[in-house]
């Protein structure tokens, strides 16, 4: 069976790999069997090793190094461009986050190959299905040059357990001057969150400009509490300063996906749309009844989200008692 | 410090946007055509560092003839000149190919800097800052919420989930901005008019040493096989808060077996 390649992703925190590597273990099995590629500072493979094997990786290459983690995107570009050129797999799946798809794009140079980003579903046939232009066209695309390479959009595939070996080999990491340009001289978390990463999520309860100010957006976070969700916010949210720009869904802030989406006090901008139109339930909080979000909602109710929001977190949080 | 800032244009984010049935390709003719907005976060970056460090900004963008409006709006900010790579064998082209052309039009300019929106609003890559830096061989350092340039060194905050990676590289750099570096301004009646007069080089493939046959559509590294609208979604349900909203809400939730 042919061999795919497929990028760990490993959590910033330290503990296992990211749900969106065992997603894109997931499926890379419509294309051959995958093996997984660990790159980081020495240690890194030992604790995610069995994660791996679980979700189907035949192979963990394991590229262990200072330097991969001290300097930005390109030494893992370059290891990986390696591995292509040594074991010539039938493609390459890379979760897609900002590093993942530079990752990929610096790949794709290194090979010789195409690259797709964000893909939501690859076939058997190397078909991938994008999402483009806020959600509203679905386009079938194939790479034609090279080995296949792909992102994969966080939240779009279920990861499904599919035990393999996991034996791990161990790849020589010997980096050109040109991959360590660019230092990463300190990696800073400023907003330490207990709730899940926004593009992870399954549930996701979003603020807009209709929570009015930056304290409002507590009742917000509540119901997110209530019900284990992330909490995101709309551009004019962002714009008028009430939720920091990292928590944006739309264009120009992130697209999320989860299994249910709440959106309070947004209008439903195309821009908002962008982020959030492929979530598999909307519902929809806003007190004009002729808000364009409604058009996207399965459930909507038209009020005043500061007295139908805490009463709803209040009833939620009675039920899990 | 000689600064370039790559410019996009690109169909109105606010507007319908769609793909043309006779190659796929995205829909620009009967677009309401932009400049990028993020673009206009990198030219009011450059016009910034200019402005503290001497030297001069050139633009550069690639597309087809009507792409002169984005060069326009970004000479009427501030910036010094500008060059317009327009070739009809570039229609189609996939991002690899596209940075061909951007980096043999680099290739021909001085600078220590190159700046870029982090991503357009068409196609939503972010990916160009990686591949001009691996074809260019210059440091890449995308993402930037900050940038600092000074004794021949750029630092960047890389805007991450939650926080930041402070990154470091000697230039020539590509840096790419978020719209949390900055305010772009407004152009002046005064800019609108100098922009008119400032110098705009039209670039040919031929002028580049490129070979027609690499890039577009015919040649390009992926393919669009088809594309088809979203299913429209079936009629959801409003109710209005009559004091019994947030019981129907969770009601919802029940039936969905989310709560």
């Amino acid at each position: 069976m042919a061999e795919v390649l497929v990028l760990a992703e490993l959590n910033p925190a330290g503990d296992g790999v990211r749900k969106t590597t065992l997603e894109a273990l997931t499926a890379a099995r419509a294309l051959g069997e995958p093996s997984a590629v660990v790159l980081g500072a020495p240690g890194t493979a030992a604790s995610v090793r069995n994660q791996l094997a679980e979700y189907g990786a035949a192979t963990v290459y394991v590229a262990e190094a200072p330097e991969v983690d001290e300097y930005l995107v390109a030494p893992k570009a370059e290891v990986l461009a390696q591995l292509v050129q040594e074991k010539s797999p039938a493609a390459v799946v890379i979760p897609s986050s900002p590093e993942g798809k530079e990752i990929a794009g610096r790949l794709a140079i290194k090979t010789n190959s195409g690259f797709l980003t964000d893909v939501t579903e690859i076939a058997a046939d190397g078909t991938a299905t994008q999402v483009a232009f806020a959600g509203a066209t679905i386009v079938h695309s194939k790479v034609t040059t090279g080995t296949p390479i792909y992102t994969l959009r966080g939240n779009s595939v279920t990861p499904e357990p599919a035990p393999a070996a996991g034996t791990e080999q161990p790849v020589a990491v010997s980096l050109s001057d040109q991959a360590k340009q660019v230092r990463v001289v300190e990696r800073v978390v400023e907003q330490k969150s207990t709730r899940p990463e926004l593009t992870e999520a399954a549930i996701v309860v979003s603020g807009g400009r209709g929570v009015a100010s930056a304290e409002n957006f507590s009742i917000i976070e509540a119901l997110a509490d209530s019900l284990g969700a992330a909490v995101g916010a709309s551009r004019a949210a962002v714009d008028s300063g009430f939720y920091p720009h990292t928590f944006q869904v739309g264009q120009t802030g992130k697209t999320v996906s989860p299994q249910l989406y709440i959106a309070v006090g947004i209008s439903g901008a195309i821009q908002h749309r962008a982020g959030m139109q492929t979530s598999k339930t909307i519902v929809a909080i806003n007190k004009d009844p002729e808000a364009p979000i409604f058009e996207l909602a399965d459930f909507g109710v038209v009020g005043d989200l500061n007295t139908v929001v805490p009463a709803a977190t209040e009833q939620i949080t009675a039920r899990k008692g | 410090m000689n600064i370039v800032v790559l410019v996009k244009q690109v169909p109105d984010s606010g507007s319908e946007r769609k793909l043309d049935p006779a190659d796929n390709t995205v829909a620009r003719a009967s677009a309401d055509n932009v400049i990028n907005e993020m673009d206009e976060y990198a030219i009011e970056e450059a016009l910034l560092v200019r402005d503290r460090e001497g030297g001069e900004v050139t633009v550069l963008t690639v597309g087809p003839d009507s792409a002169t409006d984005a060069i326009r709006k970004a000479l009427s900010m501030g910036a010094d000149k500008a060059v317009h790579v327009s070739d009809p064998a570039i229609h189609g082209s996939c991002a690899v190919q596209t940075s061909a052309v951007i980096a043999a039009a680099l290739s021909q300019l001085e600078y220590d800097l190159v700046l870029c929106g982090a991503e357009a609003t068409d196609a939503q890559l972010s990916v160009m800052p990686a591949l001009l830096a691996e074809r260019l061989g210059i440091p890449q350092l995308s993402g930037a919420r900050k940038l600092t340039v000074e004794g021949g060194t750029a630092k960047v905050e890389r805007q991450t989930d939650g926080g930041y990676w402070a990154l470091e590289a000697p230039l020539p750099a590509i840096v790419s901005t978020w719209d949390t570096i900055n305010e772009p301004r407004y152009p002046s009646f005064k800019g609108i008019m100098a922009a008119k007069k400032k110098p705009v080089e039209t670039k040919t493939l031929a002028d580049l040493g490129i070979d027609p046959s690499t890039v577009g559509l015919a040649s390009a590294t992926s393919q669009v096989l088809d594309f088809a609208g979203r299913p429209p979604k079936g009629e959801g349900v409003k109710v209005p808060d009559e004091g019994d909203g947030a019981q129907k809400l969770v009601e919802y939730l029940a039936s969905q077996k989310i709560v």
